[in-house]
């Protein structure tokens, strides 16, 4: 049988593997002060990786391969650009604090464009094995990553918890998916879709249940959040920005593409885990961020809730005639909460660089000695509480446009727990700007102008630009929404 | 003119948001060169509104004029849908001028920590959010205006306010946020039901196809939005919070302005879309709307705090504005919308008095002031003159503001209980009385007398030419438009007719 190699398809995943093998043996070849270069192959390679995606793109059609186990379609290439622009600007934030401290340069960048080459696959895959593969090529540099400062004890907890959850996560996934692979005699999620719904079995839903757990870890949502806040703090700040966008996406991506494409038809058994998990974390994040003074802990509930957010489209996605409108809804708002989640952690990277502090306290009175920087954080911040007319407000709107759509009592119900959290989520998020505009400097703190590295301002000034624009004019984003879920 | 036509309401909202621009851009030292920029761009604007008025068609105020229709979020079907009609022409002058004279207020007043850039790019911002709310005619863009409101007053608040600001400031936003979270579902639920987002159709369609239950429900939604912006008893106690807490220019904004998108949403949005359920939530609406009347008149009397006082109010005024929308009657709403310029320019000039006597003695304690006619006569006889509008004097604005809504809870639109209206008038008569003690007693407190001797040495400023050329124009407005109301009636008339004219 021909496998049906496409290399335009694939063009993405070559360039990438050929930026990775590049960085890998630059490193050897760069004397140690050269070694900064190696994150300038690593962003021109990532760059380059969006040519293909574009070119795919404007061509259109779905391009099938390796019998059906991989998929290039919109969907794909959407999330696809995504993953590449979210990696750029994590590259961007992260090279000065891999520069600064005197950490393995090559050796990050490999490993990030591994984890990446583990999202692009992820995009394209539609059987549970490459999901399972992809997944595991995601997640195996991040263990390693978090654990980057390899001197500080909270790194080394970090990587370690994060490791043994990563592994549990995996192999409960892996016992679902043989479960459902012996229910339905395949692995191939087209074949699955077709038979899940005529399976009259109980262990059906022992299967799901058990895959969807082990990507409940990998999102964080309630209750399998418990390693991130500790993972989130204790990782270099640019990881945790990795985590809590791009490596947290691969997990959404991953869940959207199993429940779409594989158990759309047996709604019973994934719907109510689903609701379950979006309204305790909503709940849950959110109010345990009010609690928190770290702002990087903070920005770890703040991206448990965020989960939260996300899972209430999957949670309605059957009802009604809310399939579509949730599947965009997943698909922007995921979009957006990339582009204000790695703008806020731009912003907290290049400050804690002066305060060396992750304290909100130590943001005291910073709109009166860095006011840009105080404005780009409280657009984020307002960003991520939803206020308009910054974007993060059209991501809570499709939100809960999937939930009216749907119409049931679950989904109202849902709805209302939804719109309570986005309250209280707002009280922590403008902490953040009355420490920054309502309090004075406090007496102990330097106000000498903040020195402001090119390669993170220009990642906060491409979140600002995006975060503002489409919170203007959402339907530069709302476009891509609907061009994923095939137009 | 066809040019203007299409782009005058466009230049209306986002022009202060050029000059927002261009302020964050000059340096902050440059402090005279951020005020020329500010007032500028607010001039313009006026100007922009002064053109609307003179190109607007009197003979038909009931149609959508300057209309913009164009695609925004073709993906909800949301558009970028703007008109001026006869009710919201006189909002959006009012928020075009206010906005003019705050500026010019500002120009030697900006409190501590000073920093003119922060206040007039929020000032400007703040009016984008106005002029914008009440030319939507699209019910996302709507919200968005809406929304856009809150942030600058919740950091006019937090940053320029008084020593409880941080309180004060995150009631302000909670409330309204929480507010317009349950009127975003309502808005969604009306999409989904009627198909569209568009205010036109919607009031076109009338929500015939929903079923009345449902109406009641959405209806509710919308309801507690707009209420708590108004703000109505019992929504109202993040109100003299933020009045008292914010700077001057930022309770003029409030009181003026910004109580009134709430309003104007009852008005031009839940009482069309959903006339059955409108009819149905009447009577609380009144109930809610005399309850505040002499809620807050009650509340006046018990206040020691000036600021606080005013604030209590226009608690009390609203509630007029309020029962003349409930009684969903063409006359009434007509009221309703003088009620809102009149309390927009009067209470608007309370504030304005009541910070520049913070300005000159350092304090609003009542039972610290009074001599406010021996030291600084000029500004004790604006004062009165201001405390005599809002008591509702005849010849003055606000008269016009509150006699009509008294009046027309005597026969409400057909479907709505009578005698329960009629009770409603009673009370609300009651409240004028109410109001003229309130009214009366602090002025007494602040005018009357000899100043109290710690102040009896001090230079006390009367009113500086910056507080004539920020001040005239309100004074002004309010004795041509109680003289001649018909300024304001003949040109809502036409449009309320229209949506509630049976």
């Amino acid at each position: 049988m021909n496998p049906g190699w496409d290399f335009h398809a694939l063009a993405p995943l070559i360039v990438i593997v050929i930026t990775i093998v590049v960085v890998l043996f630059a490193d050897f070849f760069f004397e140690y002060r050269g070694r900064f270069r190696t994150s300038q192959f690593a962003t021109f390679g990532v760059l380059a990786a969006m040519v293909p995606v574009v070119t795919l793109a404007v061509d259109g059609g779905t391009r099938v391969m390796f019998g059906g186990a991989i998929v290039v379609d919109p969907y794909a290439l959407t999330m696809q650009g995504f993953f590449l622009v979210a990696t750029y600007i994590t590259l961007l934030i992260s090279v000065d604090y891999i520069g600064d401290g005197d950490y393995y340069q090559g050796e990050f960048y490999v490993l990030m464009l591994t984890s990446l080459l583990g999202m692009l696959v992820m995009t394209t895959a539609r059987d549970m094995i490459s999901i399972f593969v992809a997944l595991e090529t995601i997640s195996i540099p991040t263990f390693v990553m978090a654990g980057w400062r390899k001197h500080d004890r909270k790194s080394n907890e970090a990587s370690i918890k994060y490791y043994l959850i990563g592994v549990i996560s995996s192999a409960l996934m892996l016992y679902g998916m043989s479960l459902v692979f012996g229910l339905t005699g395949s692995t191939l999620l087209s074949e699955i879709s077709t038979k899940v719904a005529s399976i009259d079995e109980p262990l059906l839903i022992v299967a799901v249940f058990l895959t969807l757990v082990g990507f409940a870890f990998k999102v964080s949502a309630v209750p399998f959040h418990f390693w991130a806040p500790d993972t989130y703090e204790g990782a270099p700040t640019p990881v945790t920005a990795y985590l809590s966008v791009a490596s947290k996406a691969g997990g959404f991506v991953a869940l959207l593409t199993i429940v779409y494409f594989g158990f759309f038809d047996a709604p019973d058994t994934w719907q109510p885990v689903i609701w379950v998990l979006a309204a305790a974390s909503m709940l849950l994040g959110n109010l345990a961020a009010l609690r928190q003074t770290n702002i990087v802990r903070m920005l770890a509930y703040s991206s448990i809730a965020q989960g939260g957010f996300l899972l209430v489209p999957f949670a309605v996605a059957a009802d009604g005639g809310a399939a579509k409108a949730s599947f965009e809804a997943v698909i922007i708002y995921l979009l957006i909460y990339g582009a204000m989640n790695l703008g806020a952690f731009a912003v907290v990277i290049t400050l804690a660089r002066r305060t060396k502090s992750a304290e909100i306290e130590s943001y005291a009175g910073l709109g009166s000695y860095a006011p840009w920087l105080a404005l780009l954080m409280s657009v984020f911040m307002f960003s991520l509480a939803g206020v308009p007319p910054f974007a993060g407000w059209f991501a809570k709107f499709v939100m809960f446009r999937s939930v009216l759509e749907a119409g049931t009592p679950a989904a109202t119900v849902l709805g209302v727990i939804a719109a309570v959290s986005s309250v209280i989520a707002f009280f922590y998020y403008a902490r953040v700007a009355r420490e920054m505009w309502f309090h004075s400097v406090r007496e102990d703190a330097d106000a000498s102008p903040v020195q402001m590295p090119i390669a993170l301002t220009f990642a906060m000034g491409v979140c600002g630009v995006i975060v503002l624009a489409v919170g203007v004019y959402p339907q530069a984003f709302a476009f891509l929404g609907d061009f994923a879920a095939g137009g | 003119m066809n040019w203007f036509q299409d782009w005058a309401l466009t230049l209306a909202i986002f022009l202060p948001a050029i000059g927002m621009v261009i302020i964050l851009f000059i340096p902050r030292a440059k402090e005279n060169a951020i005020k020329l920029v500010a007032l500028l761009t607010s001039l313009v604007t006026l100007a922009v509104g002064i053109g609307i008025l003179a190109d607007f068609d009197y003979s038909n105020t009931g149609v959508m004029q300057f209309r913009v229709n164009d695609s925004w979020i073709d993906l909800i079907q949301a558009r970028y849908h703007l008109g001026v009609d006869g009710i919201s022409l006189p909002m959006l002058i009012l928020s075009m001028v206010v906005t003019v004279l705050c500026i010019v207020y500002s120009w030697n007043h900006f409190p501590e920590p000073h920093n003119p850039k922060g206040l007039l790019a929020l000032i400007l911002l703040l009016e984008v959010g106005m002029n914008g709310t009440f030319l939507a005619e699209d019910l996302i863009l709507f919200f968005v205006f809406f929304e856009i409101v809150l942030l600058p007053m919740f950091f006019m608040i937090g940053v320029w306010g008084g020593p409880n600001r941080e309180y004060a400031s995150i009631k302000f936003f909670l409330f309204t946020l929480f507010g317009s979270a349950l009127m975003l579902l309502g808005f969604l639920a009306l999409f989904f039901l009627a198909g569209t987002f568009q205010i036109p159709s919607l009031t076109a369609k009338a929500g015939i196809d929903i079923a009345h239950n449902t109406q009641n429900l959405i209806f509710l939604g919308l309801f507690l939005g707009f209420a708590i912006k108004v703000p109505m008893f019992p929504f109202h106690t993040w109100l003299p919070d933020a009045h008292t807490e914010a700077p001057t220019v930022g309770s003029v904004l409030l009181a003026a302005v910004l109580l009134k998108l709430g309003a104007y949403g009852f008005i031009r949005i839940a009482l069309p879309t959903l006339p059955h359920a409108a009819e149905t939530w009447a009577p609380w609406i009144g109930l809610l709307a005399v309850v505040g009347i002499i809620y807050g008149a009650l509340c006046c009397l018990a206040q020691t705090d000036m600021k606080r006082l005013i604030a209590f109010s226009s608690v009390s005024h609203m509630g007029f504005v309020m029962l003349g929308i409930a009684t969903l009657t063409a006359f009434g709403i007509n009221a309703a919308i003088f009620g809102m310029v009149a309390h927009g320019l009067i209470t608007g000039m309370l504030f304005f008095v009541a910070g520049s006597v913070q300005h000159n003695y350092g304090t609003r304690e009542l039972s610290r002031l009074g001599g406010l006619l021996t030291s600084a006569p000029k500004m004790g006889w604006i004062f009165g003159f201001c405390v005599m509008a809002s008591l509702g004097l005849p010849g003055l604005a606000g008269f016009w503001g509150e006699f009509p809504a008294v009046l027309s809870a005597y026969q409400p639109a057909p479907g709505l209980d009578v005698t329960t209206f009629r009770i409603f008038m009673v009370v609300a008569a009651i409240g004028t009385v109410l109001a003229a003690g309130y009214l009366l007693w602090m002025y007494q407190r602040v005018a009357f007398g000899t100043p109290k001797p710690e102040f009896a040495e001090a230079h006390i400023h009367d009113v500086s030419k910056i507080e004539w050329l920020a001040w005239s124009p309100m004074l002004i407005g309010i004795v041509v438009f109680g003289i001649y109301p018909q300024a304001i009636f003949g040109i809502t008339n036409g449009a309320v007719m229209k949506l509630y004219g049976g």
